[in-house]
């Protein structure tokens, strides 16, 4: 596939290799922010060819593992109520709430569907006028400009039976708490690119001087991956640190204006709970007032649902990238994807699911 | 989640006053809404996330970064 195949090629996956080896002469810890880059890095075993030294500590940039209990038990709550048709992308159907998950709910008789895309949500609305159709908005930036033209054509189209549960969150807030936490390690980031793909990098470069960690923009292929934290290995070696771009094909400084408007159109940042992590002040989106007609959370009470998470799972804290998933004695025992303890180990971009997969267990 | 693929745009249409395309993915075609790109045309390479083209793929950039990595062990070697 074009675009994809020329930037996973071996013989130059090879020389950036010997470049990051010749270039690192002490140990650096580098955090790819985003789930999708653990999850390549670990399929082609990257961090296990990179020199030794050099560190990859995987960030917290899976919203299917960060979406908060609570909410996680209020969509299930929701899912269970006959007038509902409750809408999700397919990464959340396993994740466990405080009882069971949504293919739980769907076995007992619960009207839970898959869809592609969230404009898929508003046919189904259109289709079944007595029905009311929530969909469980989550994700980061790339993902907002989508649930917001949700919403934003629902209200066009006249469409009242659609809302939306929200879990946005937002990327460089969770950055900021990264950096300030006592515990951190983390000496330079790889951008998320798609996230980067919607809202540019020009917000990364005031914490870039801040924090003076460096943050390179970076893709998803190997390539993208190698590329990317050998421009982090660079700048710490030079003792820079900026914010670089090594994923120029898809990533521009602005990044996509009309995208960004239609995000602030329909939502605002507000504080939000990361599963395993707590709040984050200003990490996530909600909807704007103007919009409170589409917001599942109003319209259906769900105040009521309190949760607290168990304590045995450290997903917290491999979110953070203070531990790694074998570190934790459940990892591949007790928690495996078949019966995952925490939400880590549900996505296939949670680092814990990540590193069973691709065999980890057996050989760390 | 924030899994995006690159595809190239087969065809442009109106469906209901939001802009939609056929996107080629390598041989399977899906839709995908064309709301955040207003000005992209049949034959360009866009990136889709849940349905959303997002982002533009620049060929010249891709090239450049192709072309970079090829020369690299060249420009260590001058240093």
């Amino acid at each position: 596939m074009k675009y994809v195949d020329e930037f996973r090629n071996h013989a130059l996956a090879q020389k950036l290799f010997a470049e990051i080896g010749r270039r690192a002469t002490r140990p650096w810890v580098i955090m790819e922010v985003c789930g999708g880059q653990t999850h390549s890095i670990v399929k082609y075993g990257l961090d296990q060819l990179l020199p030794p030294g050099i560190e990859l500590a995987h960030g917290p940039g899976c919203p299917v593992c960060v979406t908060s209990l609570e909410l996680i038990d209020r969509a299930h709550a929701l899912a269970r109520r006959p007038e509902v048709i409750f809408c999700s992308f397919g990464d959340m159907l396993r994740v466990p709430g405080s009882e069971g998950d949504l293919f739980g709910i769907r076995a007992q008789g619960g009207d839970v569907r898959v869809v592609y895309s969230p404009l898929d949500c508003l046919k189904l609305a259109r289709e079944n006028p007595n029905r009311r159709v929530v969909f469980f908005a989550i994700g980061f930036e790339t993902t907002a400009p989508a649930n917001a033209m949700s919403v934003w054509q629902a209200r066009a189209q006249g469409i009242r039976n659609y809302s939306i549960l929200v879990s946005h969150v937002t990327v460089p807030p969770a950055m900021i708490a990264i950096l300030e936490s006592p515990a951190n390690r983390v000496q330079a980031f790889l951008g998320a690119g798609h996230v980067c793909a919607v809202m540019g990098y020009e917000e990364y470069e005031p914490l870039a001087a801040r924090y003076q960690v460096p943050i390179v923009v970076t893709g998803f292929e190997p390539l993208d991956l190698l590329e990317g934290i050998l421009a982090a290995v660079r700048q710490l070696e030079q003792g820079r640190h900026e914010v670089e771009n090594s994923y120029a094909r898809v990533v521009s400084r602005g990044g996509n204006p009309e995208a960004r408007r239609m995000i602030f159109r329909v939502f605002e940042p507000c504080d939000r709970a990361w599963r395993g992590i707590g709040v984050i002040a200003g990490s996530g989106y909600r909807l704007r007032e103007e919009f409170h007609d589409f917001d599942a959370a109003r319209l259906f009470d769900l105040d009521a649902i309190v949760s607290t998470e168990p304590e045995t799972c450290i997903s917290g804290l491999v979110l953070q990238g203070a531990r790694r998933p074998h570190e934790c004695p459940e990892f591949g025992t007790r928690c495996t994807p078949e019966t995952p303890l925490g939400a880590t180990m549900v996505s296939a971009e949670g680092a814990c699911a990540a590193y069973y997969n691709y065999g980890r267990h057996l050989r760390p | 989640m924030c899994l995006a693929v690159p595809g190239k745009i087969v065809e442009l249409r109106d469906d209901g006053g939001v802009p939609m395309a056929r996107v080629d993915f390598g041989g399977v075609s899906r839709d995908a809404c064309m709301a955040y790109l207003p000005d992209a045309k049949p034959g360009e390479y866009v990136l889709v996330h849940v349905g959303f083209a997002i982002s533009s793929v620049d060929e010249e950039e891709a090239l450049r970064t192709l072309a970079d990595l090829a020369e690299l062990d060249e420009i260590s070697g001058l240093e």
